[in-house]
């Protein structure tokens, strides 16, 4: 996940479309500058190859908290019906796992479905209070952005403009954090 | 990534050469002297209990052997049954396949269209074995044939099985036969001769064809999945029924279709064949194996969990059967079929990197055809053979016989036309295919 906070000086540029987005950003690359994020209204196909981002350990993630979901339900199962209050349904015993393979299985789904919840707000440092960063407004209707971190970058302000204007920029604005 | 890469060519022609085809021959000569041998063995009672008058189990007490006495031949027949259901089915997901993703206008798949369109071909000669079965071995196989079970007058008249005849009558069941083969087949015979058409015009015309028909078959699979899942299978055990049974028949068929074509996709791409077809086609395919073996295994639990915590004897002696009944042997085809149909397949493909590595998507669609046909084993057999069943040379013999037809019918097939259809208005989705 991409570091979320944002402080200092950045240059956005501002491109209308998503081709052109793409080819921006491996130009820029090439051309030296070191590129912060990408912001756009919508998935872009390998958009994430182009930036260099690792592969997701999303996987991983929702591997474990799936696990933790059937393990809680393992535990919750083998507790109420065994210690707690054992009792005999159906001739029965008093724990027979396949009676409580559903329950397994749906608490295995809502861990990882709630966890998954959770990481995402938590990697996108999202939450009720936080104030999200904007770059650029219009990211969310119709334009792409490209931040560059100028404490990251050693090239001086008018070549990383010159840099995003000959990829393809619309417009490059100054934005301060 | 959505670079600019170099497109293979997309004339391919598959060569269906003398060599595999003398391999296939052998293999048939092979399963044909197995098959001998083991009938052999079997009339002449070695490795069978015939002589023992062995009592029936407690799962055999369906109650009703009235008329049919086991003879060697049962097993023979059975055999043949169990895999002409296993490949009719398998065969004709092929066509299932094509036909939803033309419903759904799935570009992806278009790159390797030809293979699924080249397996429906096995479902004639397979409808005319099933026919030719039932019209040697009906009596022997399924117990709703003896028309003294519908007598009221008969010492074996049965209330149950009377209630069913409605469905369960050789006429309408004749007539149901014809229906799924010939409406499968025929329909099966439109979309490829559109695709054909369309290699050599171009155009959408036989596009737009292709999804009315496809949807079509769709239509009429909707129902006869379900109801040849009845027929073929679970009117065997004539008394027991589950509302489940279309379904699950059809999710064991659908995964083993997914996996032969996975198989066969990435066999031809190990020889040289259908360059186009890249990781993420292979992704997807993986992805399909792993999720339609989970989609069989819930629905094998729905049907199991139900009848367990129900305990309505009626319902659960079909399980009692496959547990403990004749001497118990079939408890281990029956946890083999899960084992090698879920456990198996679940990690295997569970990672990214396996389901774009070869060996593993050939490791898992083996595990998968070979475990659906234990699925079929502990369905059909019980009912048939009873105690009588086993793994001898009949068994593999006959698996020789139908495999080796199922790769000549493929591969001809497969020869007939170019081995990527090239004039599919999708190609250029799937040829920039990515995930």
């Amino acid at each position: 996940m991409s570091d979320v906070t944002g402080n200092g000086k950045f240059l956005v540029g501002i491109y209308d479309d998503d081709d052109v987005v793409l080819k921006a950003v491996r130009d820029v690359k090439d051309a030296g500058v070191r590129i912060h994020e990408v912001y756009t209204p919508f998935p872009i196909h390998g958009l994430d190859i182009a930036l260099g981002h690792p592969r997701s350990r999303l996987g991983i993630a929702a591997f474990l908290f799936a696990l933790s979901g059937t393990s809680t339900a393992l535990l919750l199962t083998a507790y109420m019906e065994s210690f707690d209050w054992p009792m005999i349904v159906g001739g029965k015993d008093s724990y027979s796992i396949i009676v409580y393979v559903p329950i397994i299985f749906e608490l295995t789904v809502l861990f990882c479905a709630l966890g998954m919840v959770g990481t995402f707000i938590v990697s996108n440092g999202l939450g009720p209070t936080v104030k999200p960063l904007m770059y650029d407004l219009r990211t969310t209707d119709n334009k792409f952005a490209m931040a560059i971190d100028m404490s990251k970058n050693n090239l001086g302000e008018g070549d990383v403009e010159r840099i995003l204007k000959n990829s393809g920029a619309a417009e490059v604005n100054v934005k301060q954090f | 990534m959505a670079s600019a890469h170099a497109i293979p060519s997309l004339d391919e022609q598959f060569e269906f050469t003398a060599e595999s085809k003398r391999r296939l021959l052998i293999g048939i000569g092979v399963g044909v002297a197995l098959v001998a041998i083991g009938s052999y063995l079997l009339a002449s009672g070695v490795g069978s209990h015939e002589q023992h008058e062995v009592v029936h189990g407690a799962g055999a007490s369906e109650g009703h052997d009235g008329g049919h006495a086991y003879k060697w031949t049962n097993r023979l027949y059975a055999n043949i049954w169990l895999n002409a259901i296993y490949f009719i089915g398998a065969s004709v997901i092929g066509m299932f396949f094509i036909s939803y993703n033309y419903l759904a206008q799935a570009g992806w798949s278009s790159a390797f269209k030809r293979i699924p369109e080249a397996m429906p071909a096995y479902v004639l000669p397979m409808g005319i074995v099933i026919i030719a079965v039932f019209f040697l071995a009906g009596h022997d196989l399924f117990h709703w044939t003896n028309p003294d079970l519908f007598n009221k007058t008969s010492e074996s008249y049965d209330p149950v099985i009377a209630g069913k005849q409605g469905f369960l009558n050789t006429p309408f069941y004749l007539i149901r036969l014809a229906i799924y083969i010939v409406s499968w087949y025929l329909l099966w015979r439109m979309l490829r001769n559109f695709s054909l058409q369309e290699d050599l015009h171009g155009g959408t015309e036989y596009y737009e064809k292709s999804i009315k028909w496809g949807t079509a078959f769709l239509v009429v699979f909707a129902v006869t999945s379900s109801t040849s899942a009845w027929d073929f299978v679970m009117s065997i055990d004539t008394h027991w029924f589950s509302t489940m049974f279309g379904w699950y028949t059809l999710a064991s068929w659908h995964v083993t279709g997914l996996a032969i074509i996975t198989l066969t996709v990435v066999t031809l791409k190990e020889r040289g064949y259908l360059q186009i077809v890249n990781d993420s086609h292979l992704h997807d395919l993986g992805k399909f194996m792993f999720a339609f073996s989970i989609f069989w295994a819930y629905v094998w639990f729905a049907q199991f969990m139900l009848i367990y915590y129900a305990n309505l004897p009626e319902e659960a002696i079909y399980y009692r059967e496959r547990f403990s009944g004749y001497g118990g042997i079939y408890l281990a085809p029956f946890f083999i079929n899960i084992f090698l149909n879920f456990v198996f397949p679940f990690f295997v493909l569970m990672t990214r990197d396996s389901k774009r590595t070869y060996i593993f998507l050939k490791i898992a669609a083996w595990g998968i055809i070979v475990g659906h046909y234990f699925d079929f084993y502990t369905n059909i057999m019980p009912g048939t053979v009873g105690e009588h069943a086993g793994f001898g040379p009949i068994e593999f013999g006959m698996i020789l016989i139908f495999a080796c037809g199922f790769m000549w019918s493929l591969s001809s097939q497969l020869a007939k036309a170019n081995l990527i259809a090239k004039n599919h208005p999708m190609l250029e989705e799937t040829l920039h295919h990515d995930i």
